[in-house]
């Protein structure tokens, strides 16, 4: 699987992912919880302050989708495609197993181990 | 109200062309200007996408143009509405008189379009999204429509109406695709091969060559011309989100306050659209747009397009040209609906014409569901 390295604001996101930890970037100040991770916050526009701090990896389907064509030569199909809801308020994409899913659906985080040692998330019953 | 008008309107040639996009570009930029009674030497404005990194100062080399003013905003299919909205403004204040507003591909002929899309690696989707395997923009729309039936219990039928009424009016309409190809029915929609559900191949815009262009100008100097001007009366806009996961809430767009601020720049509510054509890269596209622009409350658009209102002849003449499902659809088709919008408005649109159609809205979108922008267009009869 190809995933783009890290740039200079992501690296400690992907970073935490080598130890299957799931963490979100949270602004010092306002407290507010973002993703993807961003030089600044878009609540209160502060561009110190922002670390990355662990999550509780649970969520609910916000939506999904079975995709039976594939994006690219070589993909297998079909896949579920769903936005997930964290519980600390982001929504992620993630991919899901199987097609028997409805919105609403619990969901928790798991790790698929890349080559390069970081790990991508993929959610899961 | 605006002092502008759109005063030329014409499409390059439709479908599987041949042709490279310049020379499709060529055509729907001198046709346009035919159509006005206008030539290229009274053309200083420009404003095109698609052609290139320097779109519009391409196309301007290549007509033999170096233009007062460009205007080459990259929002995918919202962008011509938004160039009507900027192109107004500096015909307004007087830094430009003649502008064309132009689109055309190949995409047909050079089978250039991928169900993954383009992967941009320095942006967060590519490391957040696009590892996961999303049909972009389908998978998108797909997860909008299931979020839709789920807040709101509508169906697969119900949505796939959108797309039997367009192909009724593409019957009508000699220039589409699918003139010609016969009725199209619900069971025909259900049952054509699933891309990414609820949504199947029959949700899906055509892969068209196409294109088309419009001219505007001062409705001073309108009146001189060809046709009856075609007044801009409002314009409105709004870009959401470029990934999969910033929108709180799929089911409502950024065409709702795109519509609200074009409609009371313009002076009116839907209830006084003659015609409207909304971007229909998929059926649901259609359907949250019409919703979002105020045409109905939350949750009941695909009720309002049952029992063939939205069908020939019907209360709400939707997508007249048969839309990007049936006429025609090259990427990029804001320019497309305002060419319809016109053709209608002057009475022109042959078989599938509204009677006495006095206003029309076009409203484009991008990508998936990201920029929303709205014109109003009318005449005086
Ligand atoms: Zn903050």
């Amino acid at each position: 699987m190809n995933v783009p390295p890290p740039d200079d604001v992501t690296a400690g996101w992907w970073d935490a992912t080598r130890e299957h930890r799931y963490t979100l970037q949270t602004c010092g100040s306002c407290g507010h919880v973002q993703h993807p991770p961003r030089a600044l916050c878009t609540a209160c526009s502060s561009t110190v302050d922002l670390g990355f701090v662990g999550a509780s990896g649970g969520g609910v389907v916000d939506a999904f989708t079975v995709v039976h064509r594939a994006p690219a030569p070589g993909v297998a199909v079909p896949y579920t495609i769903a936005r997930i809801r964290l519980a600390e308020g982001p929504i992620v994409l993630s991919t899901l197993d199987g097609e028997d899913w409805r919105i609403g659906a619990p969901v928790r985080v798991g790790w698929l181990d890349l080559d390069d040692g970081r790990a991508l998330p993929v959610f899961h019953r | 109200m605006t002092g502008v008008a759109i005063v030329g309107a014409a499409e390059c040639d439709l479908g599987s062309t041949g042709k490279s996009t310049l020379t499709l570009q060529t055509q729907a930029v001198t046709r346009a200007l035919a159509d006005a009674g206008l030539t290229l030497a009274d053309v200083d404005g420009l404003a095109t996408t698609g052609v290139s990194r320097f779109s519009t100062t391409q196309l301007a080399e290549y007509l033999g143009l170096e233009p007062r003013w460009v205007d080459s905003t990259f929002v995918g299919g919202s962008a011509a509405e938004m160039m009507v909205a900027r192109a107004t403004q500096a015909i307004e204040a007087g830094q430009v008189s003649t502008v064309v507003i132009s689109f055309a591909s190949n995409q047909r002929s050079a089978r250039s379009r991928s169900l993954g899309g383009v992967v941009e690696e320095h942006t967060p989707e590519a490391q957040f999204e696009t590892p996961y395997g999303p049909l972009y923009p389908l998978s998108y729309y797909a997860m909008a429509a299931q979020q839709y039936f789920h807040r709101y219990g509508g169906t697969r039928e119900k949505l796939a109406e959108i797309a039997v009424a367009a192909r009724e009016w593409a019957l009508l309409n000699p220039a589409a695709f699918r003139y010609g190809a016969g009725p199209l029915t619900v069971d025909d929609v259900l049952a054509a091969p699933m891309v990414s559900s609820p949504l199947t191949v029959a949700d899906c815009c055509l892969v068209t060559d196409g294109g088309g262009a419009v001219v505007l100008t001062a409705l001073d100097r309108a009146r001189d011309l060809r046709h009856p001007p075609v007044r801009v009366l409002g314009y409105g806009e709004r870009s959401t989100n470029t990934s999969m996961t910033a929108v709180e809430d799929l089911t409502v767009t950024g065409a709702r306050e795109s519509g609200r601020e074009a409609f009371a720049r313009a002076g009116i509510t839907p209830a006084d659209v003659d015609v409207l054509e909304v971007y229909d890269s998929f059926t649901i596209t259609a359907a949250l747009s019409i919703e979002a622009l105020g045409f109905c409350g939350p949750g009941e658009v695909l009720d309002l397009v049952q029992d063939g209102r939205i069908r020939p002849g019907g209360g709400l003449a939707l997508n007249t040209s048969g839309g990007g499902l049936s006429y025609c659809h090259p990427g990029q088709f804001g320019v497309l609906l305002l060419v319809e919008a016109v053709r209608q408005l002057r009475g022109e649109a042959g078989a599938r014409q509204v009677p006495d159609a006095r206003v029309a809205v076009a409203h484009g979108t991008g990508g998936i569901l990201s920029t929303h922008a709205t014109v109003v267009l009318g005449v005086r009869r």
